[in-house]
């Protein structure tokens, strides 16, 4: 291997015990690509817990307004009488913007580190040979995730981009009805068909992003290595069939008011 | 040359990298191959072209190269987009020019990626791969009389892993064709290689948290694509990859609990 030194970097001591400052283990672990992954895959597997859950909980929907608004309602009371109603849907929530923060976070600071690593590209194509489209779209499906997430809080958390009122006329937010305010929002062609797209990108996510998380984490073993692969598309499969399955369900009116 | 056997290729068409010096602007320039025999190796048909442009009394592209058998990792070359070209498990040495067709046009550059600093035309300097293997990509035995042979057991599953991983010839090609400029599988077989064996227990987990983090200040992070599985001339597997993200989160808390260090 050629002996020149890169000067640009600072002296290595050629030993492994470097004396270095510890920072506390959390910050510590954090401050290398690789702890930096670790956060990602945790922090993944929370927000792909929540968004099964967030899938099946809406299934409700096919047995009708008085089981959706129901099953709303027992979200707001989950751990009544312990704590005071919707206190810990609250806690949930602060668990998911805590994980959805640091998962962007680590992205950002991995994204930076990345482009460094390769300050002049390749002037010629590049022939990528199992690179999958879902592993190279990580940063725009996520982008696309993250930004949807904004309007659909909006839409149907909020209510904020639709006009508020107590009737049932198109795009009118009703708070407390949870099963109107779906069906009002998805009634819309434009709002079902980004609604769709975005499950989409969610699912192609998925698809790289749970089959990743067992590398980052270092859970690999000829006991279930083969299966990684099956799990990843089940779950953004099973994701993507069931979440496209409301808009088009309100668009083909087999769900409605 | 003697007489080839072989069929002969005619009428290439090469895009090499040219580049004066490590900060000098590069581009890409064309070069006429006649005809070439296709039992040549790659760089035997570098070799002809350089010939060729001695003789013209134009200078000569730089490429690394010793062995040319396919163990020692100094060739190093992206080929139509890939590294070390499009054979799998194959150094660019041993790649031949049956691979290729008559009237082909194909597009050779250097590796690229920030600590990889063009030297000359394809040649590229991997010293931060020296760097990370300096800073744990070794074991402490005893000195004296030699062991006895075999005296330390290893299981034969064991020693088939970590050699393995020992078949890294650090050519820098995981580097090269990672989408990130990441250097983890090779950084990975060269902590499994010693992580793996009896012989390289007592460093473990300092070795982990030492060569990932030497890596870090190189190189890019792992985004999972596997695109360095494939380039490998030598197929070391990426699960040698999640071994060693295992071995660092080990660490992390092992070292800590260490007495007596800073």
């Amino acid at each position: 291997m050629a002996q020149t030194t890169n000067t640009t970097r600072g002296p290595v001591t050629g030993t492994a015990h470097r004396a270095k400052k510890r920072k506390p283990f959390l910050l510590d672990l954090y401050s290398t690509a690789v702890g930096k992954k670790y956060v990602m895959a945790i922090t993944g597997v929370l927000l792909i817990g929540f968004v099964i859950t967030h899938m099946i909980g809406n299934l409700k929907m096919y047995l009708g307004k008085e089981d959706f608004n129901h099953y709303a309602e027992f979200l707001r009371e989950l751990l009544v009488p312990i704590l005071p109603r919707t206190v810990f849907l609250w806690i949930l929530r602060g668990g998911l913007l805590g994980a959805v923060v640091l998962h962007v976070h680590a992205a950002y600071g991995l994204t930076l580190l990345n482009r460094g690593a390769r300050s002049v590209k390749y002037q010629s194509p590049r022939d990528y040979q199992v690179a999958t489209f879902a592993s190279r779209t990580m940063r725009w499906t996520g982008i696309i995730v993250f930004l949807f997430v904004f309007w659909h809080l909006a839409d149907l958390t909020w209510g904020t981009v639709n006009a508020l009122g107590t009737t049932a006329a198109d795009g009118v937010f009703v708070r407390g009805d949870a099963y109107g305010n779906v069906v009002r929002s998805f009634e819309r062609p434009p709002v079902a068909l980004l609604y769709i797209v975005a499950n989409i990108a969610l699912g192609t996510h998925l698809f790289h992003g749970v089959w990743s998380l067992f590398q980052s984490i270092g859970w690999s073993s000829p006991r279930f290595n083969k299966w990684r692969r099956w799990l990843a598309t089940a779950i953004a499969t099973i994701v993507v069939v069931g979440n496209v399955s409301f808009p088009i369900a309100v668009l083909a009116g087999i769900v409605g008011q | 040359m003697t007489a080839s056997h072989g069929e002969h290729l005619t009428n290439l068409t090469l895009s090499v990298w040219r580049q004066k010096g490590p900060d000098a602007a590069g581009a890409f320039e064309s070069y006429r191959i006649d005809s070439i025999s296709d039992e040549a190796s790659f760089l035997e048909m570098l070799d002809v072209l350089n010939e060729k442009l001695i003789d013209e009394g134009r200078d000569a592209v730089t490429f690394e190269h010793d062995c040319r058998e396919g163990i020692c990792g100094s060739c190093s070359l992206m080929i139509d987009g890939q590294a070390h070209g499009p054979q799998r498990g194959t150094a660019t040495c041993q790649l031949h020019m049956r691979k290729f067709k008559s009237g082909a046009n194909i597009v050779i550059e250097p590796w690229r990626a920030t600590s990889f600093p063009i030297i000359k035309d394809l040649m590229v300097d991997r010293s931060a791969f020296d760097r990370i293997i300096e800073s744990g990509g070794y074991i402490t035995s005893q000195t004296g009389g030699a062991p006895d042979a075999n005296l330390v057991p290893v299981p034969k599953p064991v020693a088939d892993a970590a050699m393995d991983s020992a078949a890294c010839i650090g050519c820098g090609a995981c580097v090269a064709a990672c989408p990130n400029g990441a250097a983890n599988l090779f950084t990975a077989a060269k902590v499994a290689h010693l992580n793996l064996l009896p012989q390289g227990q007592a460093e473990r987990y300092a070795r982990a948290e030492s060569m990932v983090e030497t890596m870090d200040e190189y190189f890019g992070s792992c985004t999972n694509h596997g695109e360095c599985e494939a380039a490998c001339p030598k197929e070391i597997s990426i699960d040698v990859i999640a071994l060693m993200n295992k071995d660092y989160r080990k660490a992390k808390f092992a070292n800590r609990k260490e007495i007596a260090r800073s």
